[in-house]
């Protein structure tokens, strides 16, 4: 995609979808996910937060998008990249920052980290950290729906890398002959870590070489443009619960962050990313609506202090949460 | 001589290029490790070789299998390919590969084929959480037709490198991520100083060799990795005790050099086996059988390993300190073999 170098662009308004709670609602959990992303950096940088981080300034709209069609029983996959699917599926602040920060309070009792938060009641299966790992996963979650008679419907998020792996294509295919009710989400940010999408695929439309290759519905998508994500996902998740699936949807964003911890980025050119960075998707969507008027920017500015300090408040509850006991270390490994 | 201060990366970077230089069968295959403004790997270990070696420095797509596919049939070719993984938890989408074709490829063919394969991976917990952090030692060390090392210095590191590069059989290299060096990009809570005196000009280390690291007379510890940096420092407390232990780093896990560790226990007649990651079907449950085999009437006492639990590793600090065997636990296992 070639962004302009200007002003935001404007984003897909929809017939149906301008009630302004929702709107709001949308930006709103945007912003939570980049105020968490944004603070949790800082505490990590600061050494006063364990482990590693893989974080996702900059793709806020493609988790909000997706997961604002879903239902809570609906389960999504996730990766190494995944506080924002989180977040946007629902799970607490709270029970992400304990579990970053190792307490028993945390959504897997701090054994899963950063790299595997995940709840179960709210439909996210723990992040899957082997790239392309939760791609026949999610197919195998579809094939349960299906086979119980329910509605219920899979989605898979994974990068453009996961693309190049075995596990995609196996999982696909199954979901494709079998017409799976699971939607593949490909966040393509450009990157595989380092690595461009130039140097790893011929033809760089990864929706045109899915469409062609697996015989089912492919389609590529403004990424950094949550109502236009969010109207594809819901159509894709209404063609899923009627038996007509599986989806795959490709959402065209960029990673505004390092790939993790303290990655500078230099095999970014500068030029594209700040193209990229003018099309920050919580600024087009915050431009978005004070265009037509359903907010003002002090306004866009009081939900940011507000989820900043619903952010703070919580790193301090959290620093303060029981942590495991050795006695922990043996529990949970059989049913 | 005049020798260099290096820690792992470094020393493995430069046994690469001077192997490249040496030899143009030689190339580099994996992931983001030939990207300007990259990172070298997932560890530095191959930062810049593009530069040098434009063509030899091959960056793959996210496809495990695929390039360890690709590394075999190009070594049966005639080239001498060096794979690596990020982390060696990646290793199990490569096993097919690594497992099936390249150490079957030679016996299966009835001895037409060589395979010069050389494949790289850390290992290691590091708060990274379940899936990054995996000893994958054992899951190699049994399989026929393949050299599995571990290396615990920059010297070795150097040496072993160049070793398996000239040798015909398929190697596996194992790296451990609180070893590479503590300082920079590398930093990394708990990293251990495993820097050496590189020597100047061309030196191997052979590969199916133990090493003696420390002296003693009253028992044998066996460590590779960081925990053989955690052994010698308990033995540093031990002789503060009057307990003289020998420390051997292992190294060759497969084959086991059990000539060199043969000779140490039958003096000590006791023996500590260090590892990280779940005891039941470690790599130390072959040394001890092993042991036992070779020279088990010299054994005073039971062989005592020193392990993790059989869980898989934990994120959260305290509990993947609990996880990971230290220096207490390896005193302890001492004393109490000292007691007969
Ligand atoms: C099987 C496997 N190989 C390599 C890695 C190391 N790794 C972690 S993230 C990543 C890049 C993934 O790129 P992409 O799928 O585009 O996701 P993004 O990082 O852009 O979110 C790599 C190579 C891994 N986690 N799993
Ligand atoms: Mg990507």
């Amino acid at each position: 995609m070639t962004a302009s170098h200007s002003a935001p662009r404007d984003i897909a308004w929809a017939a149906n979808s301008d009630a302004p709670g929702f709107l709001l609602g949308l930006y709103e959990r945007m912003v939570m996910i980049r105020e968490f992303e944004d603070g949790v950096k800082f505490l990590f940088l600061e050494g006063i937060m364990p482990g590693t981080i893989h974080q996702c300034q900059g793709q806020e709209a493609t988790a909000v998008g997706v997961c604002t069609a879903l239902r809570t029983d609906d389960f999504i996959t996730s990766t190494f990249r995944g506080h924002g699917h989180a977040l946007a599926k629902g799970l607490s602040v709270q029970e992400l920052l304990d579990e970053l920060f190792g307490a028993s309070t945390g959504c897997c009792k701090g054994k899963g980290g950063s790299m595997h938060v995940g709840n179960m009641a709210q439909g996210m299966v723990p992040g899957i950290a082997i790239v392309g790992g939760g791609i026949p996963v999610a197919a195998g979650l579809a094939l349960a729906f299906k086979m119980q008679r329910t509605d219920r419907v899979a989605v898979s998020f994974f990068g453009d890398g996961a693309v190049a792996e075995g596990a995609f294509h196996e999982g696909v295919n199954m979901a494709a002959i079998w017409n799976l009710p699971v939607i593949f989400v490909c966040e393509n940010n450009l990157y595989g870590a380092s690595t461009h999408v130039s140097r790893v695929m011929r033809d760089t439309h990864v929706a045109r070489r899915v469409g062609g290759s697996y015989g089912i519905r492919a389609e590529q998508i403004d990424g950094n443009d949550v109502l236009a994500v969010y109207e594809a996902a819901k159509t894709a998740v209404a063609q899923c619960r009627a038996g007509n699936g599986p989806v795959f949807l490709e959402l065209l964003t960029y990673r505004l962050t390092g790939h993790s911890r303290r990655d500078p980025c230099h095999y970014q050119p500068k030029e594209e990313r700040e193209e990229w960075t003018a099309q920050d998707p919580i600024l087009r969507f915050g431009a978005a609506l004070v265009k037509r008027g359903l907010i003002d920017d002090a306004g866009l500015e009081a939900v940011k202090s507000r989820v900043r300090r619903d952010f703070e408040a919580a790193v301090q509850v959290a620093q303060r949460q029981p942590l495991p006991t050795t006695n922990d270390l043996t529990t949970d490994v059989f049913a | 001589m005049t020798t260099r201060n290096l820690g792992i990366a470094e020393s493995l970077r430069e046994a690469i290029a001077e192997e490249m230089t040496r030899d143009e069968r030689v190339f580099c295959i994996g992931e983001d490790i030939a990207v300007p403004g990259g990172w070298g790997g997932a560890f530095t270990v191959t930062l810049g070789l593009e530069k040098k070696f434009p063509d030899r420095m091959i960056n793959t797509p996210i496809a495990e299998l695929g390039f360890f596919g690709v590394a075999c049939g190009a070594a049966m070719a005639g080239m001498r390919p060096i794979a690596d993984v990020q982390y060696g938890d990646f290793l199990l989408l490569a096993a097919d590969q690594i497992i099936n074709n390249i150490a079957k490829m030679r016996y299966m063919s009835g001895g037409q084929i060589s395979m010069p394969l050389v494949m790289r991976a850390p290992v290691g917990a590091t708060g990274r959480g379940s899936q990054h952090a995996q000893n994958l030692e054992r899951y190699f060390t049994g399989v026929p037709g393949l050299k599995v090392v571990a290396v615990s210095n920059a010297y070795d590191a150097k040496g072993m490198l160049k070793a398996a590069v000239r040798d015909d059989n398929p190697v596996m290299i194992f790296e451990h991520k609180l070893l590479y060096g503590s300082k920079g990009a590398r930093f990394e809570p708990g990293a251990v100083d495993a820097t050496s005196d590189i020597p100047d000009g061309d030196y191997t280390v052979p590969l199916g060799k133990a090493a003696v690291r420390r002296e003693g007379s009253d028992v044998t510890i066996l460590g590779w990795l960081l925990m053989l940096h955690y052994s010698l420092q308990a033995a540093e407390r031990l002789a503060a005790e009057g307990i003289s232990a020998e420390v051997i780093d292992v190294r060759s896990l497969s084959p086991l050099d059990l000539e060199t560790i043969g000779a140490s226990v039958r003096r000590t007649g006791r023996v500590v086996i260090v590892e990280e990651g779940p005891k039941t079907g470690g790599v130390s449950a072959e040394i001890a059988a092993s042991v036992m085999e070779e020279c088990g009437e010299y054994l005073r006492c039971p062989v005592r390993r020193v392990a993790s639990a059989d869980v898989p590793v934990p994120f959260t600090p305290v509990l993947e300190n609990a996880y990971r065997p230290d220096v207490p636990r390896i005193v302890e296992a001492a004393r109490e073999v000292m007691q007969f």
